[in-house]
């Protein structure tokens, strides 16, 4: 039955298996994180598949804290959480932190970046930061109804080779690009499509010796550790919060309790 | 030592090594990388970047002249909508709650026998508290909140924002924080939550205190009622409108003012330093989803926000009516506070009832004028209009509340400075929680809610002593 087997792999088909949970995230097999650039459709992005109505507004840093909510796919259910927008991962603020310890240390299946189509360039910053963090990502090329108002051209193949993941065009907001990225989100979280991530290649030849150093001793003491690439970075810059994780031995406890965690607040 | 200071102690040595530029050298081999992507991946067939129509209208709305004025006339657009618009609906709900609805309660109440006081209690108190702040909170609400989600949906809070920035970073603050007090306009709590996309801990935290001086929307009715009674009537009827709008905006503008003022002082004081710098980014203008905008304001604010309303109004109502039914020498609770603290709420240009009803309303700054209309009847004992003590009751008219305030011995003042310490007071239960939750500190708590009020006493204090030498 060839004709059956093309509708089965046809995302228009299979965006019937979608199933809107909201709150109800029992038994989840996935988690799926949801990054981006402040103000790039995150939340709508999040409403759409969780059937949700997390409040959406046009102007950067509305989503302060995490919110979650599920959705199941293809027999299989997530837990999706919407994370809030930041343009690093590099920074101290509350929010960044929230969003960088979610991906390092709750380890998500697959994490969703959203991105601003129209302002490529300075969304893929933080891209390339996520993918430091995590292999298992997917793009979500957002308001490509911009991209057009803006008479602009994105070569999605190409880009999608360079970053080593899948990138999908959408129109969050006109629902256009669902169906397509759920495909993707659940090849990527059952492993049927490999990323191959990119990695920094600039990096001057002594940070990338030092770095390779102390991700080589990290992996030794925490056998575990999601990313020492990314923990060695953070530490050779100094990063406090890292730092006490480390001597504390907290970072293994982390990666085991950091699912259920409250976002950190500045103390004064 | 540890296997984990060695860790440390190896990063340590290599960051001397390398040198201080680290974190320049990541982040200019991640700027390489993503400039290098970007640029093999997008071609432009225009040379002209922005869209010319978002171009034209960022120019006028940031401009340096035009930029301002928009703002207040927007501001004094949506009040006009809203004060204009919620007056019908909300009449007609207090006639269907209150005047229909309520009596045939109490003929139930009385047909299955129950004792007066748990019918005083359910009906006269919790009911008509709940009534009330329906009748009067559902309308503007539902006015409000959709046009200034339109507004949030289009893009123009950013625009504010780029607008303010200037005199915030004067002022010491942070530009952000001109999108943590948007936020305050619709719930103080909901601002100060906002603040957290703040980094610099000091600017945070002036960000949060000074959040309170953004009306919300528990004050918006106590503004846009005392506005349409003491200044609407100041100016031929066909002006009313306009002038109780204007009025509105006035407040909410001079809030804006007290906010910069106030950052000012703490900036130069308790919470030195200098303003940080940022980045922000103006959105496309997207063209508003009318009917995704109108669903989600509904549920998301105004049912959200009504809720948390009504459930604070009923055992408000609770309290007022045990306040004028328990007595002490045959004079109610309520009337002993009046007449001890009236001489007081005099000097300040406001009265004993108004005092009360700001305490028994610290939980919901919604419950306000119901609890004074109420208190304002039992004291002055105008008969015929109530249905007994404790009674909370919506009026079919702003001109019935009018009589009622006018013969509780209101003036213009009381009204100016109604509106005034309704700006300057203490934030509501909820926003003092959120505000310790936040912040972590007893102490800033504790700031942010006594500096607003003792600025509200004084000022009251003040254009009532004035307002006196002038009468």
């Amino acid at each position: 039955m060839a004709q059956n087997t093309n509708c089965e792999t046809c995302p228009a088909h299979n965006i019937q298996n979608l199933k809107k949970l909201g709150i109800d995230m029992a038994n989840f097999n996935y988690v799926i994180a949801l990054a981006g650039n402040p103000n790039t459709g995150k939340s709508t992005v999040f409403n759409n598949l969780t059937g949700l109505r997390q409040h959406t507004g046009n102007w950067p840093g509305k989503t302060v804290s995490r919110a979650e909510g599920g959705f199941a796919y293809n027999d299989s259910r997530y837990k999706l959480v919407d994370l809030p927008g930041t343009y690093s991962l590099l920074s101290t603020s509350t929010d960044e932190q929230v969003a960088r310890d979610f991906i390092l240390f709750g380890q998500p299946d697959v994490t969703i970046i959203v991105v601003d189509a129209t302002r490529l360039e300075r969304n893929l910053n933080l891209v390339l930061q996520v993918l430091e963090i995590t292999d298992r990502a997917v793009l979500c090329l957002n308001l490509m109804d911009e991209v057009r108002r803006y008479k602009l051209k994105i070569d999605v193949r190409a880009l999608s080779r360079d970053l080593g993941i899948p990138v999908v065009p959408a129109e969050a907001r006109q629902k256009v690009g669902m169906p397509e990225l759920l495909n993707y989100v659940d090849q990527v979280a059952k492993g049927v499509y490999k990323c191959k991530a990119y990695r920094f290649k600039n990096l001057p030849a002594n940070v990338e010796n030092a770095v390779n150093k102390i991700s080589a001793q990290l992996s030794e003491s925490y056998p575990n550790i999601p990313n020492s690439r990314w923990v060695a970075l953070r530490l050779l810059e100094g990063d406090q919060s890292i730092i006490d994780a480390v001597t504390s031995g907290d970072l293994g406890k982390i990666i085991q309790s950091e699912m259920g965690k409250e976002p950190i607040l500045v103390q004064e | 030592m540890t296997k984990f200071d060695k860790i440390i102690n190896t990063a340590n040595e290599l960051r001397w090594e390398i040198g201080d530029n680290v974190h320049d050298s990541i982040i200019e081999s991640i700027y390489a990388d993503a400039a290098k992507i970007a640029d093999k991946n997008v071609t432009s067939e225009n040379r002209e970047q922005v869209p010319t129509f978002d171009r034209f209208v960022d120019r006028l709305v940031t401009s340096k002249w035009l930029g301002f004025p928009i703002m207040f006339a927007l501001l004094a657009l949506v009040f006009w909508l809203t004060i204009e618009g919620a007056n019908y609906p909300s009449s007609m709900l207090a006639s269907l709650l209150i005047d229909s609805f309520h009596p045939v309660l109490k003929s139930l109440a009385a047909s299955i026998g129950l004792a007066w006081w748990i019918d005083g209690l359910l009906l006269d108190g919790m009911y008509l508290a709940m009534a009330w702040v329906i009748s009067v909170m559902l309308p503007p609400m539902a006015i409000f909140f959709p046009i200034f989600t339109l507004l949030e949906d289009f893009g123009y809070l950013p625009r504010v924002a780029f607008n303010m920035d200037n005199l915030f970073k004067r002022a010491g603050a942070h530009g952000k924080q001109a999108l943590s007090m948007s936020m305050g306009f619709g719930c103080n709590a909901a601002g100060v939550i906002a603040a957290r996309i703040i980094d610099s801990p000091r600017e945070r935290i002036i960000a949060i205190i000074t959040n309170n001086f953004a009306l919300c929307n528990g004050r918006w009715p106590t503004q846009i009622l005392i506005a349409s009674i003491f200044i609407g009537s100041l100016v031929p009827a066909h002006l009313a409108g306009f002038a109780s709008a204007g009025a509105v905006v006035f407040v909410a503008v001079f809030g804006i003012v007290m906010s910069l003022v106030v950052s000012w002082g703490l900036s130069k004081s308790v919470l030195k330093g200098e303003a940080s710098a940022f980045s922000l980014e103006l959105p496309p203008y997207r063209p508003p989803r009318i009917l995704r905008t109108l669903y989600t304001s509904l549920i998301d604010r105004t049912i959200f926000v009504l809720w948390r309303a009504i459930v604070f109004a009923i055992p408000a109502g609770m309290v007022i009516w045990l306040v004028s039914n328990i007595t002490i020498s045959d004079i109610s609770l309520a009337e002993h506070f009046i007449s001890w603290s009236n001489p007081l709420g005099l000097l300040l240009g406001l009265n004993g009832v108004i005092l009360l009803a700001y305490i028994i309303a610290i939980p919901a700054n919604e419950i306000v004028i119901p609890t004074i209309l109420m208190l304002t009847v039992m004291s002055s004992e105008i008969f015929g209009i109530g249905r007994g003590s404790g009674v909370m009751f919506e009026l079919d008219s702003v001109n019935a509340t009018a009589d009622i305030l006018i013969a509780g011995g209101w003036t213009t003042l009381t009204g100016i400075n109604l509106m005034l310490f309704s700006l300057l007071h203490n934030p509501c239960s909820t926003t003092i929680y959120t505000i310790y939750k936040e912040t972590g500190s007893l102490k800033w708590t504790m700031l942010s809610t006594f500096l607003p009020i003792v600025m509200g006493i004084v000022l009251c204090f003040f254009v009532a002593q004035i307002w006196m030498l002038l009468a």
